[in-house]
């Protein structure tokens, strides 16, 4: 079977129509649906060439120059997933300065909503020692639970998206009670949890999988927002909330970090565990509540992707090496660091695509991480370990 | 070395040669090995070490003492090349040490244990042992996959080993996992594969801590036992006894600077001393003091 | 339920292509992980840079094969000494995320529509491998019982199996050389190493770069077998299989990559096969015949979870082994 969606600017584009054929005289043919989405079923193996009748896109919406309306794919092993990336109409493009602008925005954006999950990675690897290779699923499940809770609880997006705070909140602690303390209990070794962390990553990944299914969904509300023009700067409302949702909930654990008891000891945790247990703090409750915001940080996060992008089942793996490469580049453990390396990679994502395709954006910035590991392998805000 | 020279002699030479040096921080030694000028290392505000100038006498046995945070391990190391100081340059055998890489350190003679333990635990004793020969040829990726170009070697390393096992008493563990001794029996271990390097200085962080009493003795034994074989020996301690039983010089460290030196009855007897060890009760801020409680902690109760 | 295809699948399977791919993989990994506690997370991005090598060498630029080969070992030195400058100096872990991201950055590259004159895109780059098939001294499938194997496949099979036993064996005498020794020092802990006046940093480059290159065996099997590569195929997902494949085995073991790719490769086969004949034949209905692929992947993720937490010494491995993390 092939499949794809036709998208532009992140909402589907409804009639367009492609085709695939090939060698031994097969043809099928396929109209987007409102989704954007397509499939064309294919009676065998073997090579396919599939087109996108251009003539039917509509107006504004073209395929971006280097992209070409012919794909010729070998579909050997059940699915596969052909797109066809769309750029900006031939009306006048932006010009540089103004492309800045938004992809500024855009960035500061994107760097809100790592920063909600690497702030989560970065205190529990802070307490716990733990890279966390299955955080990427909590994002995933923010995103989910909300899903479920709109689309077939029918419940409306606001409340659905507390609710599944509430309930990532809940499981967050329930996982850290059920597998990590247990593992922290027996002396299992930090490299020994970060492989835990990756099957489990994988377990949860395919359990969603299985009951969600491979598309990707758009939340019942908001999903075609119109976009506000502030002067050249285009912004969805939709965005905008989620912008503002993200900043309270960074400012509310930046408050909750220094000025609450609790946010006290998780710092004091996790500069020296032995001294902080030895003081009278009970690490592991401390641990526990680390776990409660990690999780219910990670949610709204994926909630925020969700938004804009819509909601699937490995949503939260995608990002999750963005994520990695906020912490790495802030420095592992240190929360401050996270927020600055969430704000530096997801402007250098967005802005990246001023000089390089916007499809090796992630490359960018992956490659930045690498060459501030060589400069300073501490990350920007990180401490360097004790020798002796 | 060659250990022809009678037991104790060495010791009278150590302390005939300290006997004209002046009691006063910073003091020069007749024939130093290590000289420090300059060494400051500052972890954020916190300077861990500020010594303004040091000089270790070869030959003997050199106590560095102090309270805990007192920068002792830091010091170490910087000079190890383990860690980098903000400023300073020191030298061994009068060639500077400065960005020398840690292992060009420990080849050059100069080699450390640690205060935590590192017995390489899924290694056998006896693979601890061969592990710290120099010059191996079987050790070159090129040679390693035919033995041929490195048995006899081999065979010469695993012959030192087991005299130094038998030395430290452990030959009968040669086989066991290094993990499965107790802890004073890992730090026997750590200085005897220390000596396989052939160090012309050992450095011993904490060789007692967490050791038990009856193998404290032994342990003493053979710190006087290196300085009769010529090598020179800086350790850091905290029992006084030890210090004053074993050592014929002490350095006393305090908030990071070198704060008194002498022979360790003049030392423990000195006001500032003394001031420094109960200052470090009450004044030392709590973030400090987590040394005590990691660290410090003998690591091995049983 | 046809129980004829099914164990003639998990048996066929256990020993197939995919199986030696993983395999070879594994070995590689075991040099890193298992000996030298180095966490590369990037296996698959070896893999990809010498299945690429020689593809693009053989079909984009038209010299011969062998040179392709040449290629992709250089393709696998090269990122290997491209990773360890600026990692191997920096703890574990992020020696893990920089990997992982390598490994995504050539992914990504060798998919995109920028370099696809390259490349090929995500549809990667076909039949170049035709010369390797031409040395093929098979004359006909295989069908030993339940054993079967196209006259193609034999030959992958036979070669790729040689591969393993080859440097199984250069990593057996290696690691039982002062060499070996050094790397397993290093994996318990670098600093002792280190101060008994190794060059760590050295040791760990040449233990990233064979076990690098070994991998790189395993993908120019992948890549020669299906005549094709496509960049999906080095996913992370493919690198954690390897990982799990090495430890259920037991890593530090000369058998373990060997012995868990056979058990891996049976179970998911045997699984796979077992829940689609049960689907198809109606004695299962509460699942389809796609999400049987699914149910294997969570057993995957399930199956690395316990081992590591019941049995980190691998399904054969000793308990004493195991005691010694613990203190
Ligand atoms: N890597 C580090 N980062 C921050 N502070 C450190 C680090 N290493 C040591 N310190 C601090 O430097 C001071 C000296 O420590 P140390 O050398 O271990 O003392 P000692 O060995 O004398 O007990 C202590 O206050 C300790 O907390
Ligand atoms: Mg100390």
């Amino acid at each position: 079977m092939l499949y794809g969606t036709v998208t532009s600017d992140g909402t589907g584009v409804q009639g367009v129509k492609i085709t695939a054929t090939n060698d031994s005289g097969f043809s099928g043919e396929a109209t987007t649906d409102a989704k954007g989405a397509w499939e064309i079923k294919t009676p065998k193996s073997g090579t396919y060439t599939v087109t996108l009748d251009e003539a039917t896109l509509p107006d504004g919406v073209a395929l971006t120059a280097e992209s070409g309306n012919t794909r010729t794919v070998n579909a050997l092993l059940g699915k596969v997933r052909i797109q066809f990336p769309t750029g900006e109409g031939t009306g006048g493009g932006a010009s540089k300065a103004e492309q800045a602008v938004q992809l500024t925005v855009d960035g500061l954006l994107l760097g809100l909503i790592l920063a909600l999950a690497a702030l989560g990675v970065s205190l529990i690897y802070g307490t716990t020692g733990l890279t966390n290779f299955a955080h990427g699923e909590l994002v995933t499940l923010g995103a989910l639970s909300t899903y479920f809770y709109s689309a077939v609880l029918h419940l409306p997006l606001v409340i659905s998206a507390v609710l599944a705070l509430i309930s990532c909140g809940i499981l967050g602690a329930l996982q850290d009670k059920v597998l990590w303390k247990q593992l922290r209990r027996r002396g299992t070794g930090l490299i020994a949890m970060l492989v835990v962390s990756i099957g489990l990553g994988i377990f949860i990944r395919y359990l969603f999988l299985f009951f969600f299914g491979g598309a990707t969904q758009q939340f019942p509300e908001f999903s075609g927002q119109e976009g506000l023009e502030l002067g050249p700067l285009a912004i969805t409302p939709k965005a905008i909330i989620g912008a503002i949702a993200a900043i309270i909930a960074i400012l509310a654990s930046i408050y909750w970090l220094l000025k609450t008891r609790m946010g006290k000891a998780s710092r004091a945790v996790a500069d020296n565990p032995a001294l902080a247990s030895a003081s009278g703090i009970d690490v592991e409750r401390v641990i526990n509540v680390v776990w409660i915001l990690g999780a219910t940080l990670a949610a709204l996060s994926g909630i925020l992707v969700g938004l804009t992008s819509g909601v699937s089942w490995n949503m939260g793996q995608q990002i999750l090496l963005l994520i990695f490469a906020a912490v790495t580049v802030g420095g592992l453990g240190t929360a401050f660091g996270a927020l600055l390396g969430s704000i530096i990679v997801g402007l250098l994502i967005q802005l990246s695509t001023l000089v390089i395709p916007p499809e090796l954006k992630s490359v960018g910035a992956l490659f930045i991480l690498i060459i501030i590991l060589l400069v300073r392998p501490q990350g920007l805000l990180g401490r360097r370990e004790r020798i002796g | 070395m060659p250990a022809e020279t009678t037991a104790g002699t060495r010791k009278e030479a150590a302390v005939a040669a300290l006997s004209t040096v002046a009691h006063t921080p910073g003091s020069k030694k007749p024939d130093p090995i290590v000289v420090v000028d300059g060494m400051v290392r500052r972890f954020g505000g916190l300077t861990a070490v500020n010594v303004d100038h040091v000089e270790i006498q070869r030959g003997a046995i050199t106590a560095l003492i102090g309270p805990n945070g007192a920068g002792k391990t830091t010091f170490f190391n910087l000079l190890t090349g383990f860690d980098q100081p903000d400023e300073g340059d020191w030298s061994l055998n009068g060639t500077s040490l400065k960005g020398v890489a840690p292992h060009k350190v420990a080849r050059m003679g100069m080699v450390r244990t640690f205060q935590l333990t590192k017995a390489l635990s899924k290694l056998t004793v006896m693979d601890n042992m061969r592990l710290g020969a120099t010059g191996q040829s079987g050790e070159s990726f090129w040679r390693a996959a035919l033995p041929f170009f490195w048995s006899a070697q081999e065979k010469k390393n695993t012959e030192r080993s087991m005299e130094l096992l038998t030395r430290f008493k452990l030959d009968a563990k040669k086989d066991d996992f290094a993990g499965e001794m107790s802890g004073g029996q890992r730090k026997l271990l750590e200085m005897a594969r220390a000596l396989m390097v052939g160090p012309e200085m050992v450095m011993l962080d904490e060789p007692m801590a967490g050791v038990n009493p009856a193998l404290t003795q032994s342990l003493l034994g053979h710190i006087k036992d290196l300085r009769e074989q010529g090598m020179t020996v800086l350790f850091v301690e905290h029992d006084m006894d030890m210090v004053r039983d074993i050592s014929d010089w002490v350095i006393v460290m305090g908030q990071g600077q070198v704060i008194a030196e002498g022979p360790p009855d003049t030392v423990m007897a000195d006001q500032a001393v003394i001031d420094a060890y109960l200052g470090s009760h009450h004044d030392q801020a709590l973030t400090e003091s987590g040394e005590a409680f990691t660290a410090d902690q003998p690591e091995e109760q049983a | 339920m046809d129980w004829n295809t099914i164990i003639s699948q998990t048996i066929t399977q256990a020993v197939g292509v995919l199986a030696v791919i993983y395999c070879l993989a594994a070995v590689g990994l075991n040099v890193h992980f298992g000996y030298t506690g180095l966490l590369n997370f990037g296996q698959s991005g070896f893999l990809a840079v010498a299945a690429y090598g020689l593809a693009v060498t053989v079909a984009n630029i038209g010299l011969s094969f062998w040179a392709g080969i040449v290629v992709g070992i250089i393709a696998a030195i090269l990122l290997a000494l491209l990773l360890g400058v600026p990692t191997l100096r920096l703890r574990a872990d992020y020696l893990a995320i920089v990997t992982i991201a390598a490994a995504e950055i050539i992914r990504l590259i060798v998919r995109s529509v920028t370099f696809r004159e390259w490349f090929g895109g995500s549809d990667g780059i076909t039949r170049f491998a035709d010369s390797f098939y031409a040395l093929n001294p098979f004359s006909g499938p295989l069908a030993l019982g339940p054993l079967k194997f196209s006259q193609n496949d034999l030959w992958v099979v036979t070669v790729g199996w040689s591969l393993v036993a080859l440097t199984s064996l250069l990593v057996w005498s290696l690691m039982r050389s002062p060499w070996g020794r050094v790397l397993r020092g290093i994996r318990e802990d670098e600093d002792a190493v280190r101060s008994l006046g190794k060059n760590v940093y050295a040791y760990k480059m040449q233990s990233l770069i064979l076990g690098g290159v070994i991998g790189a065996l395993g993908g120019f099997v992948s890549a020669i077998a299906f005549q094709s590569v496509q960049p999906d195929t080095f996913s992370t997902d493919f690198t954690f299989f390897a990982y799990t494949i090495l430890i259920l085995g037991g890593a530090a073991r000369i058998f373990g990559p060997i012995v868990g790719t056979m058990i891996f490769w049976a179970l998911l086969v045997f699984i796979g096969e077992f829940l689609s004949e049960a689907v198809s034949a109606g004695v299962i209905t509460f699942i389809t015949s796609t999400q049987v692929g699914q149910i294997r992947f969570m057993l995957v993720g399930l199956g690395l979870m316990m081992l590591m937490i019941f049995r980190p010494q691998g399904i054969f491995g000793d308990r004493k082994e195991l005691a010694l993390d613990a203190r």
